[in-house]
């Protein structure tokens, strides 16, 4: 009796204890750093957009803090993983703007997280800015169709991008038959396929199917024996590389060795890992930037990255730089460092000096940016072409 | 003409499907073996089972990344690792259980499985990795270059076919055979017929495991993927595959991965791919609506 109440209680005590020490997080107040947060995909499917993104950032920071700060003041990045997964990245959110006492936050790499805390935010009145989602609706709220006031983005959005790679592949490509293969859990997805497909059909081509898969899906193998068959002269996947590289390697086992394309999704160092080099060669992406582009600006970026961390720059980590570029731009000429402020400084953002572009944010917070076109030979990036905003 | 050329059309997609499907479904047969095997011998579902063959898909990438061995040769160390990890987990988590209420025993499993995959989150990250090119891929066209078929999909064909009649031999063949198959039918019988049950139950655990563990290194070839939690999707159809071929059922096991992977693909290429997964649940559905011992089950009437 007496050796069963003994356990009992220290199996409260730890009970207890362990619950102690998971809710403990750390709450301390400094006057003299701008609290900045970042919702990142740290790990999870599209761990590289948010680890490079990340890198980015920190670059960034680093060289203004190590100029003398913003204001007077550091900066210091609130971090935190929101695992690519939407109910973490709200919960980020949620910690970053209560516990944390954050004046902005940087984020998320994909439309699909950074939808999940746009509410939170606007309720909160604490400022948003995604250096990548693309996806309309992250700025612009579908059902009112009004601009949402706290939410920016420093990237174009989709139709622009689904747009270009229509006329791409109309144009410069010159094929009219094209099949789509979308992941439609993903909002960033669903859009881009939509915006490619409407601009293709209104350009005269012809769209043999529309297929879906989810994130979770690892063997296409089904749905591309029946792409296959419908004979298609294209095929647009506009998803993530960790599926990408999946169905581009399944594409050209199953015997599929027509061209293939899809958006900035695509860009992480995996996909060449996973789908291996001469699975991609003929496949075309559109993308924030390239680090072969021959701007001075592009070159001195990729060199300072690689010197810190020893890699390229992929679109991602430009992107990040360039939004705390935007970000420390807006509290300058806000002339302190409150939500509110910053973002109405944000709002009118004009010819911030970025890598991937002068950015400038429009009238539906979104930046006005071109894109680049990319194609994929032996693992490498070409740069084929430069679109117009 | 033309119409004749659309059937053979068809035909040629169907068959690929076909293909796909045998190869998908060869991996849930070799998992769904080592549920049916231990499932036969002490009537636990083993949840944990779907984990030891995400560990046996890192065993292999361990053995081909760090310790740059080359395809056969890491497979049977994967093979061999989880065979002794299957014993271990046998031994502290379920033996001590033997006698206690199943679903005590159930519970457990749950657990381990919970334990295994977590642990390897924390200390290998959540993060897919990549299997090196074990060897050079390569496509073979057959009926005049309209169906292919990898070298990877015949590579999986041919070990799981390799390996289920190994087992087939030693579970007929062999006197530990006949000790797995008596323990199953009745364990106290055997016990008093002299068989060491404990052991025969070890070894069961270690095949079944070997089993998984040959199916994650297969996998993480085909897919190029391995991450913790690529146990919980398998392991489920894994498991369906089972109850729908009889659990306890040696064949049934094969068949219905088989079964399953020719449905789920299928399914995915006429229907629409979304539907691959459900495919899995509505046959258990079914199946445990319809015949719940199984295809090749036999409704086994209590002796009173």
């Amino acid at each position: 009796m007496r050796k069963g109440i003994v356990r009992r209680v220290a199996a409260g005590l730890l009970s207890f204890l362990l619950l102690f020490a998971s809710a403990c997080g750390s709450k301390s107040e400094n006057n003299d750093v701008i609290k900045i947060g970042a919702n990142l995909e740290l790990s999870g499917n599209v761990a590289t957009l948010g680890q490079s993104g990340l890198n980015g950032i920190m670059l960034a920071v680093d060289e203004i803090n190590n100029a003398g700060g913003v204001l007077g003041k550091k900066i210091e990045i609130v971090k935190y993983d929101n695992k690519s997964d939407n109910t973490e990245a709200a919960s980020v959110a949620t910690r970053l703007i209560t516990q944390d006492k954050v004046v902005a936050i940087i984020g998320s790499m994909t439309s699909g997280n950074t939808l999940s805390y746009v509410n939170i935010a606007e309720t909160n009145k604490v400022p948003v800015i995604s250096p990548s989602a693309t996806n309309p609706d992250v700025t612009v709220d579908p059902k009112t169709g009004k601009v949402r006031e706290y939410i920016f983005r420093t990237c174009f959005i989709d139709p622009f991008q689904g747009t270009a790679m229509a006329k791409f592949v109309l144009n410069e490509l010159k094929l009219k038959k094209v099949a789509v293969l979308k992941d439609n859990t993903a909002p960033y997805s669903v859009g881009l396929a939509k915006f490619f497909v409407e601009a293709f059909k209104a350009g005269g081509g012809e769209i043999l199917a529309d297929e879906n898969y989810t994130t979770q899906d690892q063997d296409f193998r089904a749905v591309l024996t029946k792409i296959k068959n419908l004979k298609p002269e294209f095929i647009y996947v506009p998803g993530y590389y960790e599926q990408v590289g999946q169905i581009v390697k399944q594409a050209r086992e199953l015997g599929i060795n027509v061209p293939m394309g899809g958006g900035d999704g695509w860009d992480s160092p995996k996909l060449v890992e996973i789908a291996g080099a001469a699975a991609l060669n003929n496949t075309f992406i559109t993308n924030h930037y390239s680090s072969l582009m021959p701007d001075p600006k592009v070159q001195d970026f990729v060199k300072k990255y690689k010197e810190k961390y020893g890699s390229e720059p992929d679109a991602m980590a430009a992107v990040g730089y360039d939004t705390v570029l935007a970000l420390v731009d807006a509290i300058k000429r806000a002339g302190e460092a409150t939500p509110e402020k910053i973002k109405e400084a944000l709002m009118t953002t004009k010819d911030v000096e970025g890598v991937t572009a002068k950015i400038s944010i429009d009238e539906n917070h979104n930046a006005v940016k071109g894109l680049v076109i990319l194609e994929y030979k032996d693992g490498k990036q070409i740069y084929k072409a430069y679109v117009n905003p | 003409m033309n119409l004749i050329k659309v059937g053979v059309d068809k035909m040629n997609e169907f068959i690929q499907q076909l293909i796909n499907g045998i190869s998908v479904g060869s991996i849930y047969a070799l998992i769904a073996l080592g549920y049916t095997m231990v499932y036969g011998i002490i009537k636990l579902i083993n949840f944990a089972h779907g984990d030891v063959y995400m560990l046996g898909a890192f065993a292999g990438l361990y053995a081909t990344l760090v310790l740059k061995m080359s395809f056969v040769p890491a497979l049977i160390f994967s093979m061999i690792v989880c065979a002794i990890l299957g014993i271990i987990i046998e031994r502290l988590a379920y033996r001590p259980l033997r006698n206690s209420p199943k679903i005590v025993i159930l519970i457990t499993a749950i657990g381990v499985s919970l334990f295994l995959e977590y642990t390897t989150m924390f200390f290998l990250g959540p993060q897919p990795r990549a299997f090196p090119e074990v060897f050079k891929h390569a496509s073979y066209t057959l009926l005049g270059g309209k169906v292919t078929i990898s070298n990877q999909e015949i590579l999986i064909i041919a070990v799981t076919v390799i390996l289920m009649i190994l087992l087939q031999y030693i579970v007929h063949n062999t006197k530990i055979g006949k000790a797995m198959r008596a323990v199953s039918y009745d364990m106290q019988a055997a016990r008093l017929m002299g068989i060491n049950v404990d052991t025969t139950i070890s070894i069961t655990f270690a095949l079944g495991s070997a089993l998984a563990a040959a199916a994650g290194v297969l996998v993480g070839i085909y897919y190029n993927k391995v991450f913790p939690l690529m146990g919980i999707m398998f392991g489920l159809k894994a498991f369906v595959s089972a109850v729908l071929g009889g659990i306890g059922i040696i064949p049934g096991a094969m068949a219905g991965g088989f079964i399953l992977g020719i449905t789920e693909s299928l399914v995915s290429g006429y229907g629409s791919s979304l539907y691959r997964d459900p495919v899995a649940f509505v046959i258990l559905i079914i199946i445990l609506l319809v015949k719940p011992s199984g295809l090749f089950g036999k409704n086994v009437r209590e002796k009173v």
